[in-house]
């Protein structure tokens, strides 16, 4: 028996995101007394592998190839079922990223398996299986009790830690053993946002909104960022009024995040609006009006003028940064 | 008037969820195991009638059908009407109460694999269960491909052309029909149903069919609400830069 962990790469290198899973699934397996197996696929090299090794992985099984280089759902949810079946796994662990969750739903359907998204706890197995997922778009939680033999979780990207265990690396080459129909679908063309931190994974985030006043305003926000190394959001209005693309709209009907600080500046703080942010660790709130909703939900608040606060924020931030080097 | 082209008939299913509505404030009831209906609006998920227009617009462009369907018992009916009112030419409801993604995937699965749909539809995710999981099982019990949360589709002899939101970027890629997707916000703007509609729907056939046998493979077995802030901490304007000191050297997020 094992624990298998989908080890998501992109462009050979692997995520923040996907220690954490192969952490995650070490502790599963170490609880389990059974052996973390972290699977690979695409062309990251045996250097990269050892990083999984070292977060966590007793081996790695490497599947490379060129058309693997691109995520294709149907062939990658083939080798990860494939894989547990090889390896009889009895938990298979994926990020919960835009990729990881379009695969692992067809990984649960090919195993016959119980899955559940949005994973935010390990399992409880007192009585049965329940894991811990956010639901209503961040304004609850719900236990799940998971009833087949195997499970899938799609876990939480920055919800659980990455541990070093520094185990030996043990990689295995493996032939995917794909053909032309397991590629139903065709990549045309991939555009990644180079040099910005994408949203989901982002720990710190910098949020404007209708307060802005304009999206030729938004240097103000994207200096915060850039000194922080943050990423940047938006509130609904915002995107609605295509001041942003909808790809920054954070809410109930946008993104839902969970960094360790979330910064909002001139949001008012509707309800739709916090559900999707209310999981963050820390929270701060800029607004001018003393009494938008925001201020309730925040760790922080500054009642202020963002035109004003911002610049002196910013300033503040790069001095700490220069100091920090 | 010029005989409409009917280049590339499309028959289209689209999945619909009944949800409250996105200014809920949540509670449960019954020692926190159910979510407490009383005084909620209920209304179509965002996502699914993004899903729900974007067909629409693909068959008026080019011929086809637009079925919705959704897995609920009586009380999910305004929904699925409001679906009709929309404009979906007729309704299919699963009389079940959908009790987790696996189960909605295989009920649908089990009614679609009969009808041969070119195109598939859902939504993203639902905003209750937040799951973002039916179109890829649906995808792999019915045999055909699945893309999620796409921000474009266009059909074609055949085959569609999609662009879908990665992480961190988008890609854009083609995949021969039939496929099943989960629409992303900027697919399309949602349509408010006119009054013609609404007189529509209420003859439209909406058909309800007794679920298939099916696995209960999951249970929600209690709800939590996430515990309330201690309180905000406020720092003047003026000496808004301690903000940078008290994140960076206090609470150490910076």
């Amino acid at each position: 028996m094992s624990v298998l962990v989908f080890a998501e790469s992109t462009e050979g290198t692997f995520k923040k995101s996907t220690f954490e899973a192969v952490s995650y699934a070490a502790e599963l397996a170490k609880n389990n007394s059974v052996a973390c197996v972290a699977l690979s696929i695409g062309i990251a090299d045996d250097s990269k592998c050892a990083d999984l090794a070292k977060y966590g992985a007793d081996k790695v099984i490497s599947i490379k190839g060129d058309k693997l280089n691109q995520f294709v759902a149907e062939a990658y949810a083939k080798l990860i079922s494939n894989a547990a079946t090889q390896e009889n796994a009895t938990i298979v662990v994926i990020s919960n990223t835009y990729s990881g969750k379009s695969v692992a739903s067809r990984v649960a359907a090919k195993l016959k398996a119980a899955i559940a998204s949005g994973v935010i706890s390990m399992p409880d197995t007192t009585a049965g299986f329940k894991v811990r997922r956010g639901v209503y778009s961040g304004k609850a939680f719900a236990d799940v009790d998971l009833k087949t033999p195997v499970k899938v979780l799609a876990i939480t990207p920055n919800t659980f830690n990455i541990t070093e265990y520094n185990k030996a690396l043990q990689v295995v080459h493996a032939e995917g053993g794909l053909n032309d129909t397991d590629f139903i679908s065709t990549p045309v063309e991939v555009s990644r946002v180079t040099g910005k931190i994408p949203l989901t994974e982002a720990e710190v985030v910098v949020s404007g909104g209708r307060g802005l006043k304009g999206p030729e305003n938004w240097h103000l926000i994207e200096d915060l960022a850039e000194t922080l190394g943050a990423a940047t959001a938006c509130s609904k209005p915002v995107s609605d009024m295509h001041w942003r693309p909808h790809s920054e709209h954070v809410g109930q009907t946008g993104i839902t995040i969970k960094p360790n600080l979330y910064i909002a500046i001139g949001i008012s703080g509707a309800i739709q609006h916090l559900a999707g942010v209310s999981s963050s660790k820390v929270i701060v709130a800029i607004n001018k009006d003393p009494e938008a909703p925001f201020f309730k939900a925040a760790d922080y608040g500054i009642v202020g003028d963002a035109f004003e606060v911002l610049p002196k924020i910013t300033a503040a931030a790069k001095k700490m940064k220069a100091q920090a080097i | 008037m010029s005989p409409i082209q009917k280049r590339d008939f499309m028959k289209i299913l689209v999945c619909i969820s009944n949800v409250p509505d996105t200014t809920t404030k949540v509670t449960f009831t019954d020692n926190n195991t159910k979510f407490n209906t009383a005084g909620v609006q209920f209304i179509i998920n965002p996502y699914d009638e993004l899903a729900l227009t974007r067909a629409l617009e693909i068959t008026e462009k080019q011929g086809g059908s637009v079925t919705a369907i959704t897995v609920g018992l009586t009380d999910t009916e305004p929904s699925i009407r409001k679906a009709l009112a929309i404009g979906a030419q007729d309704a299919v409801r699963i009389n079940a109460e959908p009790t987790d993604a696996y189960f909605v995937a295989e009920q649908i699965a089990a009614y679609a694999k009969t009808e041969n749909y070119d195109l598939i539809l859902t939504g993203r995710e639902s905003i209750d269960h937040n799951g973002g999981l039916v179109c890829g099982l649906l995808g792999e019990m019915l045999g055909i491909p699945s893309v999620n949360v796409i921000t474009s589709i266009e059909v074609e002899n055949g085959s569609a052309t999609m662009e879908r939101d990665i992480d961190g970027g988008k890609e854009k890629l083609t995949c021969k029909l039939p496929l099943v997707a989960s629409a992303q916000k900027e697919l399309t703007e949602p349509r408010i149903p006119n009054m013609r509609g609404i007189m529509a729907a209420r003859t439209k056939p909406l058909k309800v069919v007794e679920p298939a046998a099916s696995s209960a493979t999951s249970a929600t077995v209690a709800f939590e609400l996430p515990a309330a802030k201690g309180g905000v901490k406020l720092i003047a304007a003026e000496q808004a830069e301690q903000l940078i000191e008290i994140l960076h050297n206090e609470i150490k997020v910076i």
